[in-house]
C-alpha cells in the first residue's frame, strides 16, 4: 500500500472514544492514516477512517450460488442417477418431484459454502495464514490499548504531527522506524 | 405533531366504501355464485326432496346419493387432481374409523357441502381480510412488547407508529368475533367452521363425525367464543396499557426511568400471554376450519405471517411519514434495520411454511396429506404464486444493503409482501371453507382494500393524537444516534 521510505508516526491511545475523535481530527487536517490497531472492533471507525466499503457481500452471494449448485448436482448425481432412491415411498426417480427432500441439503450447502469461503477470503485478503508475521507494531494493542499509524509528510513537519497527536489525547507518540511493506 | 392530511383521509374513506360495497355485494348475492351454480342448486334441492325427512342443515349423511346425482349431471368439481391417490389413501388408512366425513367425502364436494361452501363465500372472504388486518395490528403489538421487554434502544423513534398500529386490533377482532358467533348460532349461512355443524358431535346423528366429536372438549361454541373474547380483551387491553404508559413520556413531572422499568415488566408479561394466545388463536380461527387436520407448528407459521406483515406495514408507514417530512429522527440506518427485519422474517416464514409442508409431504400420511392435496389441486396457481411472492421475491429483492436503503424499492417490495401474505391467509382459509367454489376477483380484492382503508384511517388518526416522539423516553437519545 505504501512505500518503504515513508515515515510513520505511531500514536497510542487508551480509550476507543478518544481514538475515534482523534482519527476524525487527524483526517480533518488532511493527514493520511495508514492503519489503526485495536483489540476489538470500534463502531463507526471504518467510516471515520474513510475506508472503502467491503465487497465481501458480493463474494458471499457468489459462494452461496456455488453451494446451491453443488447441492443440486450432488443430490441429482447421488440420489437420482448413480443410485436411484425411493424417497418417502414415492419412487418417481426424478429430481423435480423429489425436490422437497433435497431442500435441507440445498440450504445447508448454500450456507456452508458462503460462510466458509467468506472466512477463507477474509484471511486471504488480510494475509492471515499460519506462520504469517505479525503486522502489529505494538503488542499492547492486543490487550487494552489502541494505536493509530499516521503517514508523515505533506505540509506538516513530523514535530507538528506529533504535537497534534498529543493534543488529540494520545498517551504515547513515537516515530515508527520499523520497515513497512 | 402529525397531521392526518385530508387527501389521505379521503383515500381511506374511498377504500372503506369500496370494501363496504364488496362485502355487501358478496352477502346480497349469496356468495357471488353465478347462474350455472343456481342450476346446481336446483338439482341439489331435487335430490334432497327424495330424502325429505331431513332439514337442509342436518343431512350430511345423505350426501353420497346427492353427490352421485350431482356428478351425473356432468359437474365434476373434484378438488383432487389424482383420484387414484385418494383411493389409495383411503384404503391404506386403518387409523380412521368409518363414521366420519373423511371416509364418506374426503373432498367435501357432495351437494350439501357444495351448498354450504357457496353460502360460506362471503363469510370466509370477510375472515381472510379481517385476519390479515388483525395480523398487522397484532404483529405490531408483539414487536412493541419485545422492544420494551428487551429494553431496545434503536427503535424508540418508531414506537409511536407501533402504538398506533396496535390500536387497530379491536376492529378486525370484533369482526372475527361476529363471524364466530354467527357461526355458532348458524346465522346467515355461516358454516366456515365445519365442526359447528348441528349433530356433528352427537352419536347417532346423520351428521355424526367421530373424529370431530373427539375434539369436543376444545372445539365447542361456548368455550370457543370465550377464548376469542379472552384473546381480544388481552390484546386490546395490552395495546391500551402500553399506549397509556408511553404517553407519560410526554407529560411533565413523571419518573421516566421508573415508567420505563414498569413498561419493561408489562411488556415481558404480555409476551407470555401472547406466546400462548398467538398459537391458540391461530388453531381456533384458522386451523379448526380444516377440522380433521392438525399441525403442531401451525401457530408459529401463522405468527410468522403476522410478524412479517406487521413489520412491512411499519416500514411503509415510516416511509410515508418520512416522505411527508415527519420523523426527522429516523435515519437510513433505522430504515435499513426495519428492511432487514422484513427480509429476515420473510425467510423465517419460509422456514416454518416449508417445515410444515416437507414433513407432511415426506411421510405421506392420509389424514395429514389431504390438507396439501386440496391446495395442490384447485388452488395450485395461488399456492405457488404465494410462495414466490413471500419467499423468492423478498429474498432476491431485499438482499443487498443498497436495496434496503432505497426507499422506493423497499416501499414497492412492501406492497408485494403484504399482498403475498394476504394470499397466504387466503390459502389457509379458503380450501377448508369453500373448497372448489373459491374465487379471487373484485369482491375479494375490494374487501382487502376496505380493510386497507380502515387500517389507514384508524392508524393515522391514532398517530395524529400524540407527538411522534416519546420525548422523555430514556433510550430516545440512543435511538437518535443510531448508525451502522
Amino acid at each position: 500500500m505504501s512505500s518503504t521510505n515513508q515515515t510513520i508516526i505511531n500514536a497510542l491511545y487508551d480509550d476507543d472514544d478518544v481514538l475515534l475523535s482523534g482519527v476524525k481530527e487527524v483526517r480533518g487536517k488532511g493527514l493520511e492514516i495508514q492503519e489503526v490497531y485495536s483489540p476489538f472492533p470500534i463502531h463507526g471507525l471504518d467510516k471515520a477512517m474513510g475506508l472503502k466499503e467491503t465487497r465481501i457481500a458480493i463474494a458471499a452471494f457468489l459462494y452461496g450460488v456455488l453451494g446451491l449448485t453443488t447441492a443440486i448436482s450432488m443430490t441429482y448425481g447421488m440420489m437420482i442417477v448413480d443410485w436411484p432412491m425411493n424417497i418417502g415411498g414415492k419412487p418417481s426417480f426424478s429430481w423435480g418431484e423429489n425436490m422437497p427432500a433435497f431442500v435441507p441439503i440445498m440450504f445447508e450447502l448454500t450456507v456452508f459454502f458462503a460462510a466458509h469461503l467468506m472466512v477463507w477470503t477474509f484471511f486471504f485478503r488480510n494475509r492471515i495464514y499460519p506462520g504469517a508475521k505479525a503486522q502489529n507494531p505494538d503488542p499492547r494493542t492486543t490487550d487494552d490499548k489502541f494505536l493509530m499509524e499516521v503517514v508523515a509528510g505533506g505540509d506538516h513537519s513530523d514535530e507538528d504531527i506529533m504535537a497534534l497527536l498529543k493534543d488529540t489525547g494520545a498517551i504515547e507518540v513515537s516515530v515508527n522506524t520499523a520497515e513497512h511493506d | 405533531m402529525f397531521e392526518f392530511s385530508s387527501r389521505l383521509k379521503t383515500i381511506s374513506y374511498v377504500l372503506i366504501l369500496i370494501g363496504a360495497i364488496s362485502v355487501g355485494f358478496s352477502f346480497l348475492s349469496g356468495g357471488g355464485h353465478d347462474e350455472s351454480h343456481e342450476g346446481d342448486h336446483a338439482t341439489m334441492h331435487d335430490d334432497h326432496a327424495d330424502h325429505a325427512s331431513h332439514d337442509e342443515h342436518s343431512d350430511h349423511g345423505e350426501s353420497h346419493d346427492a353427490h352421485a346425482a350431482h356428478s351425473a349431471h356432468g359437474h365434476d368439481h373434484d378438488a383432487m387432481p389424482d383420484t387414484d391417490d385418494f383411493t389409495y389413501h383411503k384404503a391404506a388408512s386403518r387409523a380412521i374409523p368409518e363414521n366420519n366425513h373423511f371416509y364418506s367425502s374426503p373432498s367435501h364436494h357432495d351437494a350439501e357441502h357444495m351448498h354450504h361452501q357457496i353460502e360460506n363465500k362471503p363469510w370466509s372472504n370477510l375472515l381472510v381480510s379481517s385476519f390479515w388486518a388483525l395480523a398487522l395490528g397484532l404483529g405490531a403489538l408483539f414487536f412493541m412488547a419485545v422492544q420494551y421487554a428487551a429494553q431496545v434502544g434503536w427503535s424508540v423513534v418508531v414506537l409511536r407508529i407501533l402504538e398506533a398500529m396496535s390500536g387497530f386490533i379491536w376492529i378486525p377482532g370484533l369482526i372475527i368475533l361476529i363471524i364466530i358467533i354467527t357461526g355458532w348460532f348458524h346465522i346467515g349461512g355461516n358454516h366456515v367452521y365445519h365442526w359447528m355443524a348441528e349433530g356433528i358431535m352427537e352419536e347417532g346423528s346423520a351428521n355424526y363425525d367421530s373424529i370431530i366429536a373427539g375434539k369436543q372438549a376444545y372445539l365447542n361454541g361456548p368455550f370457543f367464543t370465550l377464548r376469542a373474547i379472552i384473546y381480544l380483551v388481552g390484546w386490546v387491553g395490552a395495546a391500551y396499557m402500553i399506549r397509556k404508559m408511553s404517553l407519560r413520556y410526554n407529560q411533565p413531572g413523571v419518573d421516566y426511568s421508573k415508567n420505563w422499568i414498569k413498561m419493561r415488566n408489562f411488556g415481558a408479561g404480555f409476551l407470555v400471554f401472547f406466546a400462548v394466545t398467538s398459537s391458540t388463536s391461530a388453531w381456533d380461527w384458522v386451523m379448526s376450519i380444516d377440522t380433521h387436520w392438525f399441525s403442531t407448528l401451525f401457530g408459529w407459521y401463522v405468527f410468522a405471517t403476522m410478524f412479517v406483515s406487521a413489520l412491512t406495514a411499519l416500514m411503509m408507514i415510516v416511509l410515508y411519514l418520512k416522505g411527508k417530512g415527519y420523523l426527522e429522527e429516523v435515519n437510513d440506518s433505522h430504515i435499513q434495520d426495519i428492511a432487514k427485519f422484513m427480509f429476515a422474517f420473510s425467510i423465517f416464514w419460509t422456514y416454518l411454511w416449508f417445515s410444515q409442508f416437507m414433513l407432511i409431504w415426506y411421510s405421506n400420511i392420509p389424514e395429514e396429506v389431504t390438507y396439501y392435496m386440496a391446495r395442490f389441486g384447485e388452488y395450485k396457481g395461488i399456492f405457488f404464486t404465494m410462495v414466490a411472492l413471500n419467499f423468492l421475491f423478498p429474498v432476491l429483492v431485499l438482499m443487498s444493503r443498497d436495496a434496503k436503503r432505497n426507499r422506493g424499492f423497499v416501499f414497492t417490495a412492501g406492497i408485494v409482501i403484504l399482498f403475498g401474505h394476504w394470499l397466504d391467509i387466503f390459502i389457509m382459509i379458503m380450501p377448508g371453507s369453500v373448497g372448489s367454489n373459491w374465487s379471487l376477483g373484485l369482491v375479494q380484492i375490494g374487501t382487502l382494500l376496505g380493510f386497507v382503508g380502515l387500517f389507514i384511517n384508524v392508524v393515522f388518526r391514532n398517530l395524529s393524537k400524540a407527538p411522534l416522539m416519546p420525548e422523555n423516553h430514556p433510550m430516545l437519545v440512543e435511538s437518535k444516534h443510531f448508525h451502522q
